[in-house]
């Protein structure tokens, strides 16, 4: 390699920061407001009838870790596949695509700026939600890397996402018919162990109920499944999600004609 | 020598548009080249292959010898493309994308040579404007500085000048030439065939994804050198109504290959007793080369 020259990924990972900092107030004080009015109402109907963890946590205290993860995740979503979608459309990907980016750049650049909204936007929910319930952090190890782990996911499906639509509708399919309904059923404002045995199975098979439960474990110590094996599961899941988003990169999927 | 570009064989189809059909092209360093060809030629298929936007169905295409397959970090970083659409990010100001593009290459503490290029395009005092805040213009002198950003030896411009208004046409291409004095091989695809005739030692015509041209400016224009005589005059021989391009109530255009036959033309006119009441004469310009090898290639 030229001396002169060293490596893009790290201008493109400055401008994937750049981007959603510049609209903070969308990116990252909006979500956060989301997440504080869904603690103030769940809190506020929920608290007194529901109980987790055979009533050694009160019920705001366990939704304050899930809507954390919950933010963390789509949030590390949102901000890759906007990114991509918005390039693709307006055209300005060529940018990216003209230097001698490797798809290994690509993809470090997009999934950790994603990860670093995913987190700013997770830290900033808990900041203004810790308040309202007594919150312990067991194991805050485990609970960093579930974020990390689970916004690297997110931000590498929200990527592949990008890359896949064509048009912001259908983005938006992605988003609200399998992002959203996996993310909201996926124990944020529940323990599955209150739900049948029938929705207990099927919860089993949500990827992201290990990331949720595997987050909360940080917090509390308890969770419905053993750390470990959601760990497991979680870290399989992304080399598997990375090992695809590398070789659409590198085939130039909807990206190179 | 290592060619500047080296094309070869390479052909790209979509779908039942065969875009390119063989094309082989070799372009030497420090060259002025133009590629020129009607809508659809695949002028811009061949750039976005040169530029690893689009990949060939067959062939190779290097760049200063390295493939822009297999060698792509080196291929390109030695090109900089000026892209035909007008695109920009929105999210940053002349200055941020200038410096970002720098930065996509590795490039650190570009500051002087950005400052350089901002002045070079008119656009120090916008140095600090959001790119939405542009005019047209200004977006595709932005263009050109992002192509530049990193000092490429091979620069590909695709109608870099559309949209762009005459002054600053004018200094656009004054800076282009510099960079090609300096020993920059410059490929420009242009409409504006006056540029090109001005500009480019060597020209390629495609059509229909095919070379139907390829040679130097001079030769092109000589090959096809002619003179375009417009007369008025009342009536014509028979020997020469087939060298009648258009007719216009009592003038006539006229296609000849030389001043020798102009000669004779009015030797015969003479000799059958037609007043010819005006005459102007117009040489052969590359929009009529043009002209004459898109009609005839098929």
């Amino acid at each position: 390699m030229n001396p002169a020259f060293g490596s893009g990924w790290l201008t493109l990972l400055y401008k994937e920061l750049l981007r959603f900092w510049k609209v903070s107030f969308q990116t990252i004080l909006a979500p956060v407001l989301t997440a504080l009015l869904y603690l103030l109402i769940f809190s506020h109907v929920l608290e007194a009838h529901v109980s987790v963890f055979d009533g050694r946590v009160r019920y705001t205290a366990f939704l304050i870790p899930g809507l954390v993860m919950m933010s963390v995740l789509q949030n590390a979503f949102a901000n890759s596949s906007s990114s991509m979608i918005q390039s693709k459309i307006t055209g300005n990907l060529i940018f990216v695509l003209l230097p001698p980016l490797s798809p290994l750049d690509m993809y470090a650049a997009y999934v950790l700026g994603a990860m670093v909204r995913g987190v700013a936007v997770g830290a900033g929910v808990l900041a203004v939600t810790v308040w309202f319930a007594p919150l312990s952090l067991e194991h805050p190890l485990w609970a960093l890397i579930f974020a990390l782990l689970g916004s690297a996911i997110l931000g590498t499906l929200g990527l592949i996402a990008g890359i896949w639509a064509d048009k912001f509708d259908q983005l938006a399919a992605f988003q609200n018919f399998l992002i959203m309904p996996l993310t909201f059923l996926s124990g944020v404002f529940y323990s599955i162990h209150t739900l049948p045995p029938f929705w207990q199975a099927l919860s089993r098979f949500n990827p992201f109920f290990y990331m949720i439960d595997g987050f909360r474990y940080g917090f509390f110590g308890l969770s419905d499944i053993a750390p470990e094996v959601s760990l497991a599961i979680v870290a399989a899941a992304c080399l598997v999600l990375t090992g695809l988003t590398l070789l659409i990169l590198q085939r130039g999927y909807k990206l190179r004609h | 020598m290592t060619p500047a570009v080296e094309i070869l064989r390479v052909e790209r189809r979509f779908g039942t548009v065969q875009a390119l059909a063989g094309v082989d092209l070799v372009v030497g360093p420090g060259e002025f080249f133009g590629l020129l060809g009607p809508n659809g030629a695949g002028k811009t298929t061949l750039i976005s292959i040169l530029a690893g936007l689009t990949r060939a169905d067959a062939g190779t295409a290097r760049v200063l010898g390295h493939d822009v397959v297999d060698d792509y970090r080196s291929a390109r970083r030695l090109l900089g493309v000026v892209p035909q659409e007008l695109v920009f990010d929105p999210f940053f100001t002349v200055r941020e994308t200038l410096e970002i593009q720098a930065g996509y290459f590795g490039l650190r503490n570009s500051d002087d040579w950005i400052d350089e290029l901002l002045h070079h395009l008119d656009l120090t005092a916008r140095a600090h404007s959001n790119m939405r805040a542009l005019s047209g213009g200004m977006k595709r002198r932005v263009l050109v500085g992002q192509a530049l950003v990193h000092k490429p030896p091979v620069i590909v411009l695709d109608e870099p000048t559309a949209g762009v208004d005459v002054e600053l046409r004018q200094s656009l291409w004054a800076f282009i030439r510099k960079l090609n004095a300096d020993g920059h091989t410059i490929i420009l695809t242009t409409h504006y065939l006056e540029e090109a005739e001005a500009l480019c030692g060597r020209i390629a015509m495609l059509k229909a994804g095919r070379i139907v041209a390829l040679d130097t400016k001079q030769n092109l224009l000589s090959s096809f050198a002619g003179l375009t005589v417009r007369l008025t005059a009342d009536s014509l021989p028979e020997d020469w109504q087939p060298r009648i391009l258009r007719r216009d109530e009592q003038s006539y255009v006229l296609s000849l290959s030389n001043y020798a036959e102009l000669e004779r033309l009015l030797a015969t006119l003479r000799a059958h007793e037609i007043a010819v009441t005006e005459l102007s004469l117009q040489e052969a310009d590359l929009e009529q080369v043009f002209l004459r090898i898109m009609a005839r290639a098929h």
